[in-house]
């Protein structure tokens, strides 16, 4: 296609640009298997919910039994979120502030959660507080149950949604520095103050984002939390379980419809995710630009 | 103070030091090693023929060959196409790209089991998909593999897109410059670049494939010795009470997570490296 009646800056052009029928093939390619793999699966699963009519999505999301598991995956949520947001801020305040021996070691284990299995999290648990786990007599003896009941879905909740904070604010934080801080210090601020007026208000952002995607596993866990729930209707069931145990009785209809609940959630998610994104990015790379690479981050 | 006094390299005059670890370091024990540790110890217990019969029952042993197959498959699958996507995001424009770029992130946001009802129903013989296909998916091995591809996709994209978004495109004009043709300019020029980050995006990929539970078991029809995952064989033991045995196959994936850990943090090292060039 390339005659010689081509202007010399569409040539220029061309050496570094696919030329056009290959730029079309390409968005093409993407576009479909996006489609394939995630358009039409989401597609489906509001499809699938209103099938059978508004009526009978409305029985299945205000069933009993799937109000009570939204009620317990809202309660393993506002648990394990706070925890984690205390855990991310007080981790990321030694790791980004201070130098340190082991912290490497540190930085390596606090991401640990993320590359174990879901299965192996919740059975771990069940090896500590089960029946024939390290402290199971002494909880029965005590009249305590943490397997099988709200404790253990909120532990196993905590363990797999633990570094999401963490690695949020650590990046953020080792950029900004710690001459802020330092200020606030020799000005004679308590520790507390210069926590609250400085910290704080600069890792707003990214706490935030840290927040939106650890309640979103929080709320979605399924193998951890299936491992250590024990399936009672009604008591230790979370939404993503109650989808199991209605899609394993064929209510296909009334399990999508639980199921889109927390697809909208995820769309929430993502439209949350990408609105705070852009700041926590804006904040980083100003951070970035406007101090010397503290603690031995990523230059610029 | 005993922290401050013991591990600090320089002194600061920021408070809240000891404070801050002692918290962080109490935390991660109690949430993280100490169950993890819980695992080795039980194995601990056992006698090594037990562990060993355990982890090498022939319905395990089938479950591993599937398991690291279809991740192993499913990962290669995304690198290619999570390298167009990243590609076609980062330097062509099309209406409703913003959006598109948005929704990759939905396997991280959509709650595994939701994902997992949602492609069995798709991919079944009467699904949507399924019913269009002249091979079974559903209820198959290839209906993990397409599980796996669903949850490992965004891995390769999010890695990719910040570095071609930092690639500068002088390399680009002078390999044309020097005449190479835009395909040479790819593969000898952009792809050497990239190539750090595309393989820890595939490595990220196919570490969560190998542990993935919750979007497979749905889709997977869990036949034994066909279409059985590891993490499945952890719950089925579990179920028969075998605590021992659902433990022996959780430190060998555990200790295949460490592996996992380790060979990504390297090529994560790698990827800095060749970025502050």
């Amino acid at each position: 296609m390339a005659g010689p009646s081509l202007s010399s800056s569409a040539e220029l052009r061309n050496a570094t640009a696919e030329p056009p029928w290959v730029r079309r093939v390409l968005i093409g390619l993407a576009l479909a298997f996006l489609t394939l793999f995630l358009f039409i699966p989401l597609a489906t699963v509001f499809f699938e919910a209103f099938k059978k009519g508004w009526d009978v999505y409305l029985a299945a999301v205000t069933d009993d039994d799937a109000l009570s598991a939204i009620k317990l995956t809202l309660i393993a949520a506002a648990i394990s979120v706070p925890l984690n947001v205390v855990f991310g801020v007080a981790a990321a305040w030694c790791i980004a502030k201070f130098e340190f021996h082991g912290k490497s070691v540190l930085l390596t284990l606090i991401d640990l959660p993320f590359s174990v299995s879901p299965v192996v999290s919740g059975l771990i648990y069940v090896l500590v507080f089960g029946l024939q786990g390290w402290s199971g007599e002494w909880l029965r003896d005590h009249d305590l149950k943490v397997i099988f009941a709200v404790p253990g879905i909120v532990l196993a909740t905590v363990f797999v949604t633990f570094p999401f904070v963490a690695r949020e604010l650590i990046p953020l934080m080792q950029a900004q520095g710690r001459e802020q801080e330092e200020a606030a210090t020799v000005l004679g601020a308590s520790g507390w103050q210069m926590f609250w007026r400085v910290t704080m208000p600069n890792l707003k952002w990214a706490l935030l984002y840290g927040v939106i995607l650890c309640n979103a596993r929080a709320m979605g866990e399924f193998g951890a939390v299936s491992v250590v729930s024990g399936h009672i209707r009604g008591q230790t069931n979370t939404m993503p379980l109650h989808i199991e145990i209605l899609y394993n009785e064929y209510q296909f209809a009334a399990a999508f419809a639980v199921a889109s609940l927390l697809a909208s959630l995820a769309l929430v998610t993502l439209g949350l995710k990408y609105l705070v994104e852009q700041r926590v990015k804006a904040q980083l790379s100003s951070a970035r630009q406007n101090n010397a690479i503290p603690n031995g981050g990523t230059p610029a | 103070m005993f922290l401050s006094r013991t591990l600090l390299r320089r002194h600061s005059v920021l408070p809240g030091f000891d404070l801050a670890l002692g918290f962080t370091l109490l935390y991660l024990s109690l949430i993280v090693l100490l169950p993890l540790s819980a695992a080795f110890m039980k194995t601990a217990t056992m006698t090594l023929p037990a562990f060993w019969d355990a982890v090498t029952s022939p319905r395990v042993l089938a479950s591993y060959r599937l398991t690291f197959s279809a991740s192993l498959a499913a990962a290669t699958l995304n690198a290619i196409f999570g390298l167009i996507i990243a590609w076609v995001l980062v330097r062509y424009d099309f209406p409703g790209k913003r959006l598109v770029d948005a929704l990759v992130d939905l396997p991280f946001a959509l709650p595994t089991a939701v994902a997992g009802i949602t492609l069995t129903a798709l991919y079944a013989e009467n699904g949507w998909i399924g019913s269009h296909l002249p091979f079974k998916v559903s209820f198959t091995p290839l209906g993990v593999f397409v599980a796996l591809l669903f949850i490992g996709l965004p891995f390769v994209v999010r890695t990719l897109q910040p570095v071609l978004e930092d690639l500068s495109q002088e390399f680009e004009e002078a390999s044309a410059t020097l005449g190479a043709n835009r395909w040479q300019t790819f593969r000898l020029v952009i792809l050497p670049i990239l190539a750090p980050a595309l393989l820890t995006g595939f490595a990220l990929a196919f570490a969560r494939a190998l542990g993935e539970y919750g979007s497979v078991i749905f889709i997977a029809g869990n036949i034994p010795l066909v279409s059985e995952i590891t993490p499945l064989m952890i719950i089925s033991k579990l179920e028969q009470y075998d605590v021992a045995g659902a433990t022996a196959i959780a430190v060998v994936m555990l200790m295949l997570s460490f592996v996992m850990l380790l060979v990504i943090n390297l090529l994560q090292a790698w990827t800095r490296k060749r970025q502050g060039q």
